[in-house]
């Protein structure tokens, strides 16, 4: 078995993002086997990845029915929008957090690079 | 006691003031920026080591002629009952101040380091999440943006390096390279691990402008280190180049949403001595700090002359002993 629990994570969050509705585990298992992410993933490690999902923080659960309905907790673009707030935005703490290649290039400062590279070039 | 404390209090005036600002301003660092970064922690070290020794000191001269004498006749003082002259009231003053500042700052260190592990922990789900394996590289990500980014992921489950789709169809192979290999000296060289210090070192202290002045030094040295690597294992014309077709091509950079990738939900958030220029360009407030962000780009283009073997000896040697003076001062016998 190839697949692992991080790319299951992921083609289980695909189908959450894709699905305007709150699914059940049974839903996410069928899917899975229909477009062949997993030949047969069992109804357990689906229910694993949809538990570690929640506990991530990227699944909400809703308790009241049964089966349990998970649905995403924010869209995909949502969470694209955090991330690259953390690496492009000004947080305080970015530096430590992550650390940039670009560092402290700024678009001028790019500029003149292209520049001082060109008048190497010439020579 | 009195000498001591003295001493101490006078390195920690140099430290926390003329030190810092003549390394900031002093050319020889992008010539050797391994040993500038050894410096830069010494005066952080040494600067708060003999802040608090000098209050330390100066505390216990009442209760002892030497640290260990002055601490055991406090604590029998204390067991005793303490006769309040002026002179105690005073003592009792100055090693308060002496015990709020050491905890204060150890403190937030702890929290710089539960905080940024908590966020690089999120980060690196939300990586995990919305990018897939890199097929050449390995512990390396491609994240699904469009916007050219490159950068890297400390974590105790392994570190990783993440590019984005942009970045990936933006660059040759060979500037591929250079890009990986300046993560990856970040991620070898533990850089990571100064740079938290130095922003738990500014977030203790907001009121003192030398350490926002110090944590930026600090992140351009490390830049400048990665540099360095990167270019021992390619060519320094591919390695300029490809910064400048990163840089290049994200307009919004720098907490600056508005140019060319527009985030939803980002807000414009400047951190502590930077301004905002007119063009929407964050700047350090320091224009000579500035200067010195051109100084790395320059550097990549015309590496500089490393500095003599015998300068960077030099330089070791005042770190080693900005570190030992505050010790010796502290523990030594009686120097009074």
């Amino acid at each position: 078995m190839a697949t692992t629990l991080g790319e299951l994570e992921r083609s289980v969050m695909e189908f959450l993002w894709a699905s305007d509705e709150a699914m059940t585990a049974y839903d996410l298992r069928d899917r899975l086997a229909a477009a062949e992410v997993d030949r047969s993933p069992a109804i357990t490690t689906v229910l694993t990845v949809l538990s570690r999902l929640e506990n991530k923080g990227f699944v909400q659960r809703q308790r009241t029915s049964r089966p349990h309905l998970y649905r995403a907790q924010a869209s995909r673009e949502d969470h694209m929008a955090e991330l690259m707030h953390e690496v492009l935005g000004s947080a305080t703490n970015r530096s430590a957090v992550l650390e940039r290649f670009v560092g402290q290039v700024s678009e001028r400062e790019a500029a003149l690079l292209r520049e001082l590279l060109e008048s190497r070039s010439h020579r | 006691m009195l000498t001591a404390s003295l001493a101490l209090a006078a390195l920690a005036l140099v430290l926390a003031w003329p030190a810092p600002i003549l390394l900031a301003r002093a050319a020889w660092p992008s010539r050797a920026p391994a040993t500038a970064l050894l410096l830069w922690q010494a005066i952080a070290l040494a600067g708060g080591l003999s802040m608090i020794g000098s209050l330390l000191t100066f505390g216990l001269i009442p209760f002892g002629g030497t640290l260990i004498s002055g601490l055991g006749g406090f604590a029998r003082a204390l067991s005793h009952g303490i006769t309040t002259t002026p002179l105690v009231v005073v003592s009792i003053a100055s090693l308060s101040l002496a015990g709020v500042l050491a905890a204060h700052l150890l403190l937030n260190l702890a929290l710089t380091l539960v905080v940024t592990e908590r966020q690089r922990l999120r980060h690196r789900r939300l990586v995990e999440l919305l990018s897939s394996p890199s097929a050449t590289q390995p512990n390396t990500r491609v994240l699904d943006s469009a916007a050219p980014l490159a950068y890297c992921l400390p974590g105790n489950l392994g570190s990783i390096t993440v590019l984005s789709r942009g970045l990936v169809s933006l660059l040759d192979d060979a500037e591929l390279a250079a890009v990986v290999e300046h993560e990856k000296a970040h991620l070898i060289q533990r850089h990571y691990v100064v740079l938290l210090a130095f922003d738990a070192w500014r977030t203790s202290l907001p009121w003192f402008p030398i350490a926002t002045r110090a944590q930026h030094e600090v992140g351009l040295l490390v830049e400048m280190l990665a540099d360095d690597t990167a270019r021992r294992s390619t060519d320094s014309r591919t390695l300029a180049l490809a910064i400048a077709l990163v840089a290049g091509g994200t307009p919004g950079r720098d907490g600056d949403p508005s140019g060319g990738t527009t985030l939803p939900g980002t807000p414009a958030l400047a951190p502590a001595g930077v301004v905002r220029s007119a063009t929407g360009i964050a700047y350090p407030a320091d224009t000579r700090s500035h200067d010195r962000d051109r100084l790395r780009l320059t550097r990549l283009v015309d590496p500089p002359e490393p500095l003599t073997l015998a300068a960077r000896a030099g330089v070791i040697a005042v770190a080693v002993a900005l570190v030992a003076v505050p010790t010796v001062l502290l523990i030594a016998p009686s120097l009074a």
